[in-house]
């Protein structure tokens, strides 16, 4: 009885992150055109485009090889893998063994790596251009994304996502590396959300665009794969950062059904607290020369680097 | 409670150095100049704290001197000069930003492996404040080094000097007239500064102090 208790809440929390995803993605665009005195798109806009998209016939450039037609669904898979396995509203979950900061970060990755491939794939110069500044972005985020890990993973003494939030939920303190280490994990989510200091969600102009050039080629049911990964990426790094520096209202590992909707409720209201203040960010900066990007993640790279510096200089950091 | 007011003492030290290496970040005339505000803001809060873990009231003084000169009217009065002069915008850098961000973190190491070995047995409060500061200093001078344009360069002096202030309030028992004198002083060196700046200009056309190297006749 208690395996398939843990299994159905597992599963819940697999499910959860794929049907809030959109809606997250929807409350973005609706606060960030309210802010700009727009009305924007219903909620409910982005679940209607993926219908619309599955329902569409997918157009297949004839020189596709065989990777551009399974490229997003694996895309697809690593991350939702990788978002199904951050703690959203429950610790101690059935998988939470597998729950690993490096495991996450190396699906993300390869999910990087696919969508470079399929970018290429087909030989427009678009992909080519979209794909090449892709890997030149993510040869500075993936190390500054490590340099993080390891500053938390020296902090709390694991990798592990659950036991990474309990550790911070019982010794709750202001920490010069782990604040050197959230701001360096805010500007590697946003690199790698594309948003909009770094690249623009919205556009299609050809000089600038990074993630949307690679995705150029594709549309219909594939199209939709693609958006939904995005839209779920976007939600795991919000996640992360919640479950990593905010961890307040994480339901424990064995609690009744009151403390996991508590969970739930905390999740919601975190997801849209970060996607707020992603979209106030968004909304008060304007977006940088590709060329400039590489000091932005450098940024990042550095705040890491100097979090596992202190560490390892003084404990008490 | 003693774990907290460490806690915040430190997490306000470290943003210091964090805004330091920030200030190398900037290539943008006002875009450093805000966060050079933002440095003293952090500072006097930092000096606040510290009167308020001390005991010490006069500490407080400190942090409004620093509030009032440093994050309002220094700011301010370098604007003026940069829109009056007609300075470019941009900042012209002797190194590149990366090498730059590279040097300044590794002045951080440099600076928390001296400190914490030379001051052992030292309260572990105003030890790792001290190599904060020292970090600081270290990334001013680093700042007054790389930059081509004068006024860069005096921002680079103010937050050195600021660093100063957080080494002085680390250390328990300095007295309020050091601090006051070091303060004015600070000032004096800013209208004298400022003098400078207006007499390069007149002479060269330029604040790039590349330009007294070849009236000195030192290169070219």
């Amino acid at each position: 009885m208690a395996l398939i208790r843990d299994l159905l809440l597992q599963g819940a929390q697999v499910l959860l992150v794929l049907v809030l995803a959109p809606a997250l993605l929807g409350f973005t665009r609706k606060v960030k055109a309210r802010l700009l005195r727009r009305r924007g798109p219903p909620l409910l806009q982005p679940y209607l485009d993926l219908l619309r998209l599955i329902r569409k016939e997918a157009v297949i450039a004839d020189n596709a090889s065989w990777l551009f037609r399974s490229g997003p669904y694996m895309i697809f898979a690593a991350t939702w893998v990788a978002a199904a396995l951050v703690p959203t509203f429950a610790t101690g979950l059935a998988f939470s063994w597998a729950g690993d900061l490096i495991a996450i970060t190396a699906l993300i990755g390869s999910a990087r790596f696919f969508l470079a491939l399929v970018g290429m794939d087909v030989g427009t110069s678009f992909g080519g251009i979209g794909s090449s500044r892709e890997m030149m972005f993510a040869s500075l985020a993936e190390p500054a994304m490590i340099m993080i890990v390891f500053t938390v993973a020296l902090v709390a003494g694991s990798t592990q996502l659950s036991t990474i939030a309990n550790y911070m939920l019982d010794h709750a303190s202001l920490r010069v590396s782990l604040g050197l280490a959230l701001v360096a994990l805010i500007i590697v989510a946003i690199a790698e959300n594309a948003r909009i200091p770094v690249d623009n969600p919205a556009t299609h102009l050809e000089l600038t665009m990074v993630h949307e050039a690679m995705v150029l080629e594709y549309s219909g049911r594939h199209l939709a794969m693609i958006e939904l990964a995005a839209a779920v990426k976007l939600l795991l790094y919000i996640s992360l950062i919640a479950c990593i520096f905010l961890p307040w209202g994480l339901a424990p590992a064995h609690g009744g059904l009151a403390a996991h909707a508590a969970g739930a409720a905390a999740y919601v209201a975190k997801l849209l607290l970060g996607g707020f203040l992603l979209v106030l960010f968004e909304t008060s900066i304007a977006k940088m020369r590709v060329f400039r990007v590489p000091d932005f993640l450098g940024i990042a790279l550095m705040l890491g680097l100097l979090g596992t510096l202190l560490l390892f200089v003084s404990r008490s950091f | 409670m003693n774990g907290t007011f460490f806690d915040v003492a430190h997490l306000l030290a470290g943003g210091l150095v964090l805004l330091s290496l920030l200030l190398l970040y900037q290539d943008r005339m006002f875009g450093l100049l805000n966060v050079f505000a933002l440095h003293a803001v952090v500072l006097s809060a930092s000096v606040a704290w510290q009167g308020h873990i001390q005991g010490a009231p006069h500490l407080f003084i400190t942090a409004l001197i620093a509030l009032v000169l440093k994050a309002i009217i220094i700011p301010v009065a370098l604007r003026r000069i940069v829109v009056r002069l007609g300075i470019h915008r941009t900042i012209e850098t002797v190194v590149g930003v990366g090498p730059t961000m590279l040097a300044g973190m590794g002045l951080v190491a440099l600076s928390m492996v001296v400190m914490l070995r030379a001051t052992a047995t030292a309260d572990p409060l105003a030890r790792e404040d001290l190599a904060f500061a020292l970090s600081v200093v270290l990334l001013g001078l680093l700042m007054m080094v790389t930059r081509r344009n004068a006024v860069s360069q005096i921002v680079g002096f103010m937050s050195l000097e600021n660093g100063l202030i957080l080494a002085a309030t680390g250390a328990k028992g300095m007295p309020l007239v050091v601090e006051i004198s070091v303060a004015f002083s600070v000032l004096v060196a800013f209208i004298v500064i400022g003098v400078f700046l207006f007499r390069i200009r007149e002479r060269f056309d330029s604040v790039d102090v590349a330009a007294l190297d070849a009236f000195r006749g030192e290169r070219r």
